[in-house]
């Protein structure tokens, strides 16, 4: 319960600032109707979600994005076909309306074929930041706009599933590279791909291991403690963060099995059923990004992370004098940063503009 | 290289072979907003003694601190208050702003100026966060006017002028919601026509109410019925009458029982269905993407920043800024030249004005000393006259001792009148002697010369 919060006092000398009262309610109202409301509202706008699937071909992304959303996302990439390795890493989004009981949802997936394929995969990373930024530098100058729009298009990435390929060691110097610059720009949900290939105790070893690299290098991945509210989330998301990364197995083909028709791999010796939480964790998965998480990785990416870029734009330009009132900013920086950018951690305190004091008369 | 592909085509629409569990996503929506809390906030603009307290009042259902405002403030001023309202799990955070002193001066050209100032205020504030470097907005508790509630007096005629005038400058910054308060002292029928009238009044003069919105087909019947009941006629009272076997809010008169929660007697209930059942939302969705938008447009045109440059290319806020701060820069300088001039041409002056007093000073001294020496050449003329007069004088003496000792000599007729004249010759010398007496040697020369 956020504390009772004093509106700031209006420049007018004639409104005196408000004190707060607590009052207890008797009768009918109605401000719970205020619920009905937003839901109406929200239905009738739609929804939009943006994610991102990263890790090395051949884990398996483009079928877990299909079992995720239980459509033909992307015809699944199957070696053989005589589809060229990329020589260099792209970035491919597709955009599809999908609706459920009068929900219509906006889903965007960026796919990054070509990453961590390279003999040299120095600064891979690099197009993927820079694609995020993209969206952010296209969001905020869209914000910044003197005629707005009614509601801004939201391109931004609002969560990035990065494939651990299932060695069942630890993370590699690449993964490790990797999360440590993404996290601090974008929600990353880690997950063991191709989980049918460990056991489950290998499982549970790899995945404490995990853990362990990701604690010792200070990644934070999602759902992130520092932006735990109250004791509610904190209870919630720490039995989440015990599970990560999920090992998951996607699968889109259907077979008969015990006479229901479920999704899964089939292979000579049984089927693994994707959505059977004995078998691997796709549902953990699902029920996070879809079911239950959904809105609050929206919040966090647009509370969070793009207020973090905003404010480094706007002080990236040192030229310009600074004052509370003024918005700064630089021309656009070059689409591709440089690995050495320093952004703030979610939890740093970013520091104030100085006031360049060059104008006294 | 890096590439970045995307379709720019319209999404198509894909049909999900099962259950995914999105249809989640307004539940999630609304958890967080009631984590958030609410927030609303309600203008109230009447004249004293109107009801606007008690109409809030009655609305809530909660008895707000108020006390009755005096007749006799001599500016209309706002004062607002924040409360915080829980309904089972929706928490509100109610800020009720009322205008205290309106209405009531002699002269009320004044009247309407501090309520948009206020306006203005919040927008200002909220814009000022927004553009902040480091800003917090997902916390900020939002006080710009959500609704104003614009109280008519029951006059049954027509809309005074002092409405008229503060309707027409607060259409373009708030959704204005016209209700005829104290509607118990008028009839139905008078209702009716005045209702007409009013809202013919409003038309004509161009004055923008807010209209309850019909583009969902869920609320679109309701809110249309309701658009064409404004203003709602209402009536507010906290005190309970018993009516029946049940104890309604009513007012109490000698003729009857008027309820405020009877459709048939006034139009309260239709107030709060629309204001907070079933509009809250769109209410403040159109303060801030209508009314605050337009503000901020406003705003930043004035500063002088632009979209667009005068070829048509789109303009950055940054080269706008830019531009300005060159020309800002200029006129600085500009200034500080004219500046620079100024004070040289200052300085000239006064050295002038000090030469000029530097020759004066000198000429005086030279006239004062030649004066000076004047004076003295005149003095040393006399002093020397003087001396010539004492020489003489002391010439005179010596003689006539001269004279006085021959005549002392030679035995005369005179001599009594030498006598006389040696006496006093006598006694000068005598006096002169006393003064040599103590002078032993000088005694034998006395003794001879008195023998």
């Amino acid at each position: 319960m956020d504390p009772l919060r004093q509106s700031p006092s209006p420049s007018s000398s004639r409104a005196s600032s408000p004190r707060t009262f607590s009052c207890e309610r008797l009768g009918y109202v109605g401000i719970e109707a205020v619920l009905d409301q937003l839901k109406i509202k929200a239905m009738k706008m739609g929804f939009e979600f943006n994610i991102m699937v990263v890790g090395q071909s051949g884990l398996g992304k483009s079928t877990m994005v299909n079992t995720l959303f239980k459509s033909k996302i992307w015809k699944s990439t199957m070696p053989g076909l005589r589809v060229p390795m990329p020589q260099t890493l792209q970035l491919h989004s597709v955009t599809h309306v999908i609706e459920e009981n009068g929900v219509k949802l906006k889903l965007t997936v960026t796919d990054t074929p070509g990453f961590g394929d390279q003999i040299n995969n120095d600064k891979c990373w690099d197009p993927i930041l820079g694609y995020i930024n993209e969206q952010y530098e296209r969001y905020l100058q869209e914000e910044i706009l003197i005629t707005r729009q009614r509601h801004i298009p939201d391109t931004r990435v609002h969560c990035c599933v990065y494939f651990v390929p299932p060695t069942g060691h630890c993370l590699r110097p690449l993964d490790l590279e990797f999360l440590q610059r993404l996290c601090r720009a974008v929600n990353v949900v880690p997950v063991i791909a191709r989980a049918d290939s460990l056991t489950i105790e290998e499982r549970e070893a790899f995945r404490h291991r995990i853990q362990d690299d990701l604690k010792t290098h200070s990644i934070e991945v999602y759902p992130q403690k520092s932006f735990d509210e109250d004791i509610n989330d904190k209870i919630l998301n720490s039995k989440i963060r015990e599970r990560i990364p999920f090992a998951v197995v996607g699968a889109d083909r259907e077979h008969m099995v015990n006479g229901r028709c479920v999704l899964g791999r089939k292979t000579k010796w049984g089927i693994i059923e994707v959505e059977n939480m004995a078998h691997c964790e796709f549902p953990l998965l699902r029920d996070l990004l879809i079911r239950s998480h959904l809105q609050d990785l929206k919040d966090i990416t647009h509370n969070v992370h793009y207020e973090n870029y905003r404010i480094i734009r706007l002080k990236e330009s040192h030229a310009l004098p600074r004052g509370p009132g003024w918005v700064n900013l630089a021309p656009t920086p070059s689409p591709t940063p440089t690995g050495t950018r320093a952004s703030p951690g979610p939890g740093k305190v970013c520091r104030w503009a100085e006031d360049d004091s060059d104008e006294d008369f | 290289m890096v590439s970045c592909s995307s379709q720019k085509d319209s999404p198509r629409s894909l049909t999900m072979s099962g259950h995914v569990g999105f249809e989640s996503l307004p539940d999630q929506l609304v958890n967080r907003s009631i984590q958030q809390g609410f927030c609303f906030n309600i203008l109230c603009v009447g004249e004293t003694g109107i009801g606007k307290s008690t109409l809030i009042d009655t609305l809530f259902n909660t008895n707000f601190e108020g006390h009755e405002s005096s007749h006799f403030y001599p500016h209309v001023r706002l004062k607002a208050q924040t409360y915080e309202l829980q309904e089972s799990n929706v928490r509100l955070k109610l800020t009720i702003v009322n205008t205290v002193g309106f209405g009531d001066q002699i002269n009320k050209e004044e009247s309407y100026q501090p309520i948009v100032d206020y306006i203005d205020a919040q927008f200002e504030a909220y814009l000022q966060e927004e553009l902040k470097i480091k800003r917090s907005l997902f916390n900020y508790h939002d006080s710009r006017v959500h609704v104003c509630l614009y109280f008519i007096s029951p006059t049954g005629h027509s809309l005074k002028t002092l409405d008229l005038l503060t309707m027409k400058s607060l259409d373009s910054k708030v959704n204005i919601i016209p209700v005829i308060a104290k509607a118990d002292a008028i009839s139905k029928t008078e209702l009716q026509k005045f209702k007409i009238k009013l809202m013919s009044e409003l038309v004509s003069n161009g004055v923008q109410i807010y209209h309850f919105p019909t583009d969902d087909e869920t609320i679109a019947k309701i809110n249309a019925s309701m658009n064409g009941h404004l203003p709602f006629a209402v009536v507010g009272s906290m005190d309970e009458v018993k009516v029946g076997n049940k104890m309604v809010k009513a007012r109490q008169y000698p003729w009857g029982i008027v309820q405020v929660e009877n459709e048939n007697h006034c139009d309260f209930v239709k107030l709060r269905e629309m204001l907070i059942c079933t509009n809250m939302e769109d209410l403040r969705d159109q303060t801030h993407t209508r009314h605050y938008e337009l503000y901020r447009r406003h705003k930043l045109e004035e500063m002088g920043f632009m979209d667009v440059g005068p070829e048509n290319q789109p303009l950055s806020l940054q080269e706008t800024y830019e531009a300005k701060r060159h020309e800002f820069y200029g006129e600085r300088q500009r200034k500080e030249e004219e500046m620079k001039q100024l004070f040289v041409q200052r300085v000239k002056e006064k050295e002038a004005i000090l030469k000029e007093a530097e020759r004066e000073l000198q000429a005086k001294f030279e006239h004062l000393k030649r004066v000076h020496q004047e004076e003295k050449l005149r003095l040393e003329e006399k002093r020397r006259l003087l001396e010539e007069e004492i020489m003489a004088f002391s010439k005179k003496k010596a003689t006539s001792e001269i004279y006085q000792n021959q005549t002392f000599m030679t035995p005369g007729s005179n001599l009594r009148k030498d006598k006389d004249r040696k006496n006093e010759v006598c006694l000068d010398e005598a006096q002169l002697l006393k003064k040599h007496i103590s002078s032993p040697r000088l005694q034998s020369e006395v003794l001879s010369t008195d023998a």
